[in-house]
């Protein structure tokens, strides 16, 4: 069977379309994770022990279990609750509570790599616990995380097709309509294969950037 | 060509079994029990026999720009002992390295006995050695690293028969036997079992001192070998060392900040400054009357500290 | 609920389709890691040009589309896999090592300097260096992040699902089918990846503690000789 050029462009604005649908859905559930995964790491911290233990055993749960049976859970049992949302809602809710998990990680890291002067220094000069975080501990832990958050970004990209066992019409799924729909899964397949590598590449040389430009903390 | 064995040569073990070399913590006890029997069993795994001597013929190196060994000659006899002093960047280290094949050579020849480390011979033209030129060449040379460098993935008795079973070819049971022989010279029989991440530095360093003689080299290096201990382990490690030198034939190339010590071990002390010699000659001569301007701000600089 | 519990078979089958995906992809992802995180150390460009190539491609793809791709597209030039399984372990295996031979790479490069030149000081040959000494001691360092990608390999497994593979996710999917019922059958398979997950974790807790052991990071169970006498009053003969 030989490469069908024609087929190919044909396809290709519907394919764009559905990897808009992608880059929405990783866009909109990354800001999930960036917010939610700072509230879980604080509330890590918080003195109660059944409030941090609680939070502990609940975000290893939701990381160490995969993706599609969350989508499920998200998708058909929300709605037995008398919470009805369309499938795109439901899946950037579920890959960004997914990932707040990942990134409660990196935070926690990156809190704990700000050094213990920092924290000496703030008592020193008697500074309120809320201007410590905002202005001192934060924006430090923060910048040292930047590189890594980019790479949970191009990772949560490469989760996104699985969006398609809720019937969200991202670029995997149209690609695999189009191919039912012609028997002809050769091309809307590799295409879709090919915008996959050529997008990772690319935002993975702009994360080394990011590695090079805050290595000198 | 290196020189005839014309040196002093070794001196003559006269002390032999002289166990109580005073300070030396481990001895203290020996010299009680058995008096000089001890060093009987360490003669026996020392190397002994004709060592080759060491040339160096117009050597450079480089590290980027800067030029670090600036045509570089000197000779060590066979079984001579020299020691390397010289403020730090001065270059002992590089030669040492050198001589190891951790660092490249740039220009110029190194002799080990009749043949050239960096360059064998393909019929009548010298040519940059293999790595089969290099495993051959470096049987003879062995050394002793500032931080012990112990395989932390072996414990004690396998840090010193890996290298004789896996390289020399030979048995279990001989690299076994040489093994102990060894510890039992370096007083650590004990710890035969013990894990590097158990002993104290100064026990590790005599571990790694063993381990270098188990590969039964000619030529020795010691690379500022205590100055990674604490001052109270030091004396230990020295007199070790200075009976290994006593009672061996090898050839000993050994770069120290510790002017006693040097001038101790060595039959020769080289003065080293930004890649030459400055001064050389017997250790009275330059420990107590140096001719040379910098030499002499060089020990005034050290023996401060 | 009383569904859930009644179909038992269906989802120790599951479960077992779940468990051998995870241990063939991560044999294959290990095997793959080696060779070309070993590759990437080479002192030859080419080789380590395999590396770059082998490492970038298949950590860019998408394992589903990777799936997608074997399954879907591959029979359509000639190439058809066999069964489902091996298609599936291709795709996690291939994607997954990719991570682990940065791993690998990374690894190796981070024995210290000092450990390398004691294997020259010692005349090993290069193949010794790497077997004896600096594996060994790589492998401490590759293990932690070994454990998070055997959990990612696991989470993985449930892309099969697509594929039509009868796997934990599919029979929950199935039991919700036939039941109608949502928050049971869902519940109950992540609680099952969970603790398979949990049991994962205690495997690799266990060769943490043995490679951290071999390395004498910790002190021994059977505390030696010169542990104990470490304590004793007058025992401080050491150099």
């Amino acid at each position: 069977m030989d490469w069908n050029w024609d087929f190919t462009w044909e396809i290709l604005p519907e394919l764009l379309e559905g990897l808009r649908t992608t880059v929405i859905a990783t866009l909109c559930g990354y800001v999930i994770a960036l917010v939610l995964g700072l509230v879980w790491t604080l509330l890590r911290r918080s003195p109660s022990r059944i409030l941090n233990q609680t939070v502990r055993w609940v975000t290893e749960f939701i990381r160490s279990t995969p993706l599609i049976p969350q989508l499920f859970f998200v998708f058909y049992v929300l709605p037995s609750w008398g919470l009805t949302i369309g499938p795109l809602t439901a899946g950037i809710i579920t890959l960004g509570i997914h990932y707040s998990t990942y990134t409660a990680e990196v935070y926690r890291a990156g809190i704990a790599d700000v050094p213990k002067g920092q924290w000496e220094a703030c008592t020193a000069i008697n500074l309120p616990r809320s201007r410590v975080w905002l202005d001192v501990i934060l924006p430090q832990a923060i910048r040292r995380v930047i590189p890594t958050l980019g790479n949970y970004l191009i990772a949560m990209f490469k989760d996104s097709p699985m969006l398609l066992v809720i019937n969200v019409s991202e670029v995997l799924l149209v690609a695999y309509q189009e191919g039912g729909r012609t028997y002809q899964y050769l091309e809307p397949i590799t295409v879709v294969g090919v915008l996959f590598v050529v997008v990772s590449v690319i935002s993975s040389i702009l994360v080394r950037r990011l590695e090079r430009r805050y290595a000198t903390t | 060509m290196p020189p005839p064995d014309t040196t002093a040569g070794s001196p003559t073990p006269e002390e032999s079994g002289g166990a109580s070399t005073g300070e030396g913590v481990s001895t203290q006890k020996s010299d009680v029990a058995k008096g000089g029997a001890t060093k009987g069993v360490a003669a026996t795994e020392l190397p002994r026999g004709a060592a080759p001597g060491i040339r160096f013929e117009k050597v450079v190196k480089r590290f980027g720009h800067n030029v670090v060994l600036r045509e570089l000659d000197f000779t060590v006899g066979p079984g001579e002992r020299v020691t390397l002093i010289g403020p730090s960047g001065s270059g002992k280290t590089t030669i040492l390295r050198l001589l190891m094949t951790l660092e490249k050579l740039d220009d110029g020849l190194i002799w080990i006995g009749d043949e050239t480390l960096w360059h064998m011979k393909r019929g009548d033209k010298r040519v940059p050695a293999n790595q089969k030129h290099l495993h051959e060449m470096r049987k003879q040379v062995g050394m002793v690293f500032q931080q012990f460098n112990l395989f932390p993935n072996m414990n004690v008795l396998r840090n010193l028969t890996e290298g004789p079973v896996r390289v020399l070819g030979l048995s279990k049971d001989e690299a076994v036997e040489r093994a102990r022989g060894l510890l039992d010279m370096v007083g650590l029989a004990d710890k035969i079992d013990a894990h590097p991440s158990q002993l104290s530095g100064g026990q590790q360093q005599r571990v790694a001192i063993a381990r270098a003689l188990a590969m039964q080299p000619k030529v020795l290096l010691l690379d500022e070998v205590t100055s990674a201990l604490d001052p109270e382990l030091v004396v230990g490690v020295q007199d070790l060392l200075r009976d290994i030198a006593r009672q061996s034939d090898l050839t000993l190339l050994c770069v120290t900040h510790e002017m006693t010590f040097a001038r101790d071990i060595s039959d020769r002390v080289l003065m080293f400054d930004q890649g030459q010699i400055v001064e050389e000659g017997p250790p009275d001569q330059i420990f107590g009357e140096p001719s040379e301007q910098r030499t002499r701000d060089f020990l005034q600089a050290v023996l401060a500290t | 609920m009383s569904t859930v519990l009644d179909s038992y078979e269906q989802w120790l089958d599951g479960a077992w389709v779940t468990v051998q995906l995870t241990v063939y992809g991560c044999a294959l992802a290990l095997v793959l890691a080696l060779a070309f995180g070993l590759a990437g150390t080479s002192r030859r460009w080419w080789v380590r040009v395999l590396n770059r190539i082998y490492v970038e491609f298949f950590r860019g793809t998408a394992t589903l589309v990777l799936l997608y791709w074997f399954f879907y597209a591959l029979p359509l030039v000639g190439l058809k896999i066999t069964s489902p399984m091996t298609t599936a372990v291709l795709a996690l295996g291939l994607n997954v090592g990719a991570y682990g031979a940065e791993v690998v790479r990374g690894s190796i490069n981070a024995v210290p300097r000092a450990q390398y030149e004691a294997t020259v000081a010692l005349n090993f040959t290069p193949f010794q260096r790497m077997r004896r000494v600096l594996l060994p001691q790589a492998f401490a360092l590759m293990l932690p992040p070994f454990g998070n990608l055997v959990i990612e390999l696991m989470k993985g497994t449930a892309i099969v699902y697509t594929i039509g593979m009868v796997d934990l996710t599919k029979v929950s999917k199935n039991i919700q089918g036939f039941s109608g019922e949502t928050v049971a059958p869902f519940l109950a398979v992540l609680v099952l990846y969970f603790v398979i997950a949990q049991v994962l974790q205690l495997f690799i807790r266990y060769a943490e503690w043995r490679v951290d052991r071999m390395l004498g990071r910790r002190p021994s169970r059977e505390p030696s000789v010169s542990t104990v006498a470490a304590g004793a009053p007058g025992a401080g003969v050491s150099g």
